[in-house]
């Protein structure tokens, strides 16, 4: 027995080192193809029926082909006429049909009852909650009610929450986890050009000569867009600059890696402005005609108390006093600011401010989980700006998402407290043109944001919410000072219903637990990173009872009264909702493809005019928008001008001191998504990855006598967890900090962090806190 | 009983040749890709010796270019 057991070990071991092998081979060569191993699992003679969807991870939005066979899908591929990865997958998309088929997926409504589950109809389940609901809104008023959904909604699920509880009900109370990841980036496009979303498309990497990467670790987070980037390097000779303040495999793989010390990139992006202004690389025709000058608010403080408020309050300035502002900001000044060296500050900025070489930033979380977070995204379009490097191919600042459809359901769809599909909440011509698409009276869609996501768990635990819909998310893992919000939501009096596909810690503590169609087990459609919307058939049937999202809350909508509104066919619901939703965006600086496009090709981005997907936003050669008659139009604001923004360095909330002297940052790996929920359940991925660790650099480990696999204790102002050590692993963390992942539901880092966020955009800061590092 | 994967790189022309060479050791698995010049090859040896022999004898192939390790497991049994 044991003998077998060894050789089904040692066979598991040598897939697992093909595994690897096949992963890191894909990152190098984009397309790669090893078709006799790739096809390895599809069953001899199989007759496939292959069919196109986005992979469900992520946010790059990859095409994937997958192969059914008698009602079960059995294979899946790169779709080599995708643009997004041309044939391409990464470790978690080939593997991502498994995560259909985990032993435990949810099939059947579960109802606590005395503190135990049971089993009941959807029907029951669904009429509960309605009911629950209603009695709900009548003893504590409509704003006692919320929904707290996800990026990885499909655009029909966030459009149809939207409806409800904005339209017919009549609370702002809707919040995506978006907000943990998104919310930064959208406050940084809107504050510096007015509209939403990056201005350039991936087609930008096949342009670029230099890449910079803010705080990106792209090797694990984009795989693939990561390898188009290698392959650019591999066929131009591209630079790709890895600016961080951790080494991974991106730094590894980068020309030059660039360590700053944490929240100063602030300093050292006003440095490199500096830099441009003071070496005339300045692009004076392209500002004169184009950019405006404003700062704002500062010492804005870090909504570390409940019920915070912060509103900006811009004030033009002139290009003098901004140039002034950056006095403060030499490359000697910022280098002692950011430890980073007055040399590699002069070299970013000579690669921004040299005229022959077209530069792409990308950034994801680094900048956009960071108390000034708003702030930076400022800046670094400040660099494009005052270098004219944007809007063009290959010139372009792009911000990358972490989910599948953070752009296309929560930043389009506007599933956020203060968003409407077309507009804000506080927008009185928004709200009726909003109205008037939902037949709803437009007094029902009230003028005020409520809470942000912080301070909508804030408002549970308090008890200003008494019922909250979660669906496609695990906040009980993902929310940031854990402890409380989690304790908010176990109060006797508070209802919480879940939706999701497999049991996690947020289910565990749901009163009702609705089993949810996964992915390609319903029809819907995802919006990626560079603003491309793709539709997916349903191709399988759910398990048991699992209802797509979309379809429980019409249910729930139609049980409340709400019949006229939600019409829609049990047949074409899908397609009447995305037609209906269409009309917000109508005209040529959002309109959404018509869905026979969608279903034809690998999908189109948007602006969608005149039958054709625009690349390049605010660049009159290929926005039909601009109207202004000149080479370049920002019409997102009155003037038709992008702003340049004077943003200080300011610290974090909460910095090193004597008692916590270590930094504490989290992040993801590539093999798992996020909170593990599906990945977990892949053997190939959980074994890859079974639990969290926490990453030392080597100088601290030696001084602390901490080897690899010693027990290590974390304690910050919060909790304190205990955790294996990584030393000289994956990453490598600068000195003094130490990195934790926040995949494993067994070791939740987020019971450590703090529910610091950025004041502008409410996104929590999940980079910087203090921590006390001991070997146990 | 080390387990290790490789990317092997051929020089230019001659994946057919790496491909060839590599097949006549026993302890490896090769899986040439089909489109581009990169070999993924798997190793599993009784014991670390055997892994630094097969090593050598694998570096020493002529047509090779690059050897560039990507995983190494050492499993009891």
């Amino acid at each position: 027995m044991d003998h077998f057991k060894n050789i089904n070990r040692r066979k598991f071991v040598k897939q697992m080192a093909l595994l690897s092998a096949m992963s890191a081979a894909a990152t190098m060569f984009p397309g790669i193809i090893f078709a006799e191993e790739q096809e390895k699992g599809i069953p001899a003679g199989a007759n496939l029926d292959w069919k196109k969807a986005p992979c469900r991870f992520c946010g790059v939005g990859c095409g994937v082909l997958i192969g059914t066979e008698n009602g079960k899908a059995v294979a899946v591929k790169g779709d080599p006429k995708s643009p997004v990865n041309k044939g391409l997958c990464c470790v978690k998309g080939y593997h991502s049909i498994m995560a259909l088929y985990g032993k435990d997926r949810l099939t059947k409504p579960l109802v606590k009852k005395n503190g135990t589950y049971v089993e009941t109809s959807m029907k029951e389940a669904l009429d509960l909650v309605a009911s629950k609901m209603k009695e709900t809104i009548s003893e504590n008023g409509k704003d006692s009610v919320a929904i707290y959904g996800s990026g990885q909604w499909t655009i029909p699920d966030g459009y149809a929450a939207s409806k409800l509880f904005k339209g017919c009900i009549g609370t702002n109370n809707v919040e995506a986890n978006a907000r943990l990841c998104m919310a930064t980036a959208v406050t940084g496009f809107l504050s510096s050009f007015g509209l939403d979303e990056p201005m350039g498309c991936y087609e930008d990497i096949d342009y670029a000569d230099v890449f910079v990467l803010w705080g990106n670790n792209m090797a694990e987070m984009h795989p693939v867009l990561f390898s188009r980037l290698l392959d650019q390097r591999l066929k131009r000779g591209v630079k790709i600059i890895d600016f961080a303040t951790r080494t991974t495999r991106t730094s590894m793989a980068s020309d030059k890696s660039i360590l700053f010390k944490p929240q100063t990139d602030l300093a050292v992006a006003n440095a490199i402005c500096y830099e441009i202004i003071h070496n005339g690389w300045m692009n004076k025709a392209f500002v004169e005609e184009h950019c405006n000058f404003s700062k704002g608010l500062t010492n804005m403080g870090y909504g570390l108390e409940d019920n915070y408020a912060f509103t900006d309050k811009p004030e033009k300035i002139s290009f003098e006093d901004y140039k002034t502002f950056l006095n403060d900001y030499t490359p000697e000044k910022a280098a002692q600011i950011s430890g980073v060296s007055v040399k590699d500050i002069k070299l970013l900025a000579s690669y921004f401010g040299d005229p022959n070489k077209k530069v792409m930033s990308l950034w994801c979380m680094g900048m956009n989980q960071h108390s000034r977070g708003t702030w930076v995204n400022n800046l670094v379009y400040n660099i494009h700006l005052l270098t004219g490097k944007i809007s063009e191919p290959g010139n372009s600042p792009f911000s990358l998402t972490g989910q599948p459809s953070a752009c296309g359901t929560v930043r389009e769809v506007g599933t956020l407290t203060h968003k409407l599909p077309h507009g804000v909440v506080a927008n009185k011509k928004h709200r009726e043109f909003a109205a008037k698409i939902w037949d709803v009276p437009v007094e029902n869609i009230s003028p005020k944001p409520t809470y942000h996501t912080v301070e909508m768990f804030r408002a549970l635990d308090r008890g200003d919410i008494r019922f909250m819909w979660i669906q496609v998310t695990n906040p009980f893992v993902s929310m940031p000072k854990l402890n409380r919000y989690r304790a908010g939501a176990e109060k006797d009096d508070r209802f919480i219903v879940v939706s999701d596909v497999y049991p996690t810690p947020t289910t565990d503590v749901a009163d009702v637990i609705l089993p949810s169609a996964m992915w390609v087990e319903r029809e819907g459609m995802y919006g990626n990173s560079e603003r491309r919307t793709q539709y997916f058939e349903q191709m399988l049937e759910p398990p048991g009872e699992a209802m797509s999202d979309t379809m429980q809350l019409i249910e729930v909508a139609k049980r409340m009264g709400f019949e006229k509104q939600f019409y829609y066919k049990d047949e074409t619901h899908i397609e009447e909702i995305y037609n209906e939703y269409r009309k917000h965006h109508e005209g040529d600086k959002h309109n959404m493809a018509p869905l026979e496009v969608l279903k034809s090709q690998p999908g189109a981005l948007w602006p969608y005019v005149n039958g054709k997907s625009t690349k390049w936003r605010y660049n009159a050669k290929y926005d039909p928008a601009c109207s202004n008659g000149k080479d370049f139009h920002f019409y997102g604001l009155p003037d038709g001008k992008a702003v340049i923004w004077q943003r200080p360095y300011e610290p974090a909330a909460e910095e090193p001191d004597e008692e916590y002297p270590f930094w504490l940052g989290t992040g993801r790996v590539v093999e798992h998504w996020h909170t593990g929920s599906m990945t977990r359940r892949i053997p190939v991925l959980h074994q890859a990855m079974p639990k969290a660790y926490v990453e030392l650099h080597p100088d601290d480990a030696k001084r602390m006598q901490i080897k690899n696999g010693d027990n290590v204790k974390l304690t910050t102002r919060r909790g304190q967890i205990i955790l294996p050590a990584a030393i000289d692993q994956r990453g490598i963390p600068a000195p003094m900090q130490v990195f934790v992942p926040f995949f494993d539901e067994s070791k939740l880092i987020n019971e450590l962090t703090l529910d610091s966020f950025c004041p502008i955009s409410k996104e929590p800061d999940y980079k910087k806190c203090a921590v006390k590092v001991e070997k146990v | 009983m080390p387990i290790k994967s490789y990317l092997a790189h051929p020089h230019s022309g001659m994946k057919e040749e790496l491909v060839l060479a590599l097949s006549q050791f026993s302890e490896c698995d090769i899986f040439p890709s089909e489109n581009k010049d990169v070999v993924i090859l798997i190793t599993e040896t009784a014991t670390t010796d055997e892994d630094d022999k097969l090593t050598e004898k694998i570096q020493r192939i002529s047509s090779l270019k690059l050897l560039a390790m990507v995983s190494g497991f050492n499993s009891p049994n």
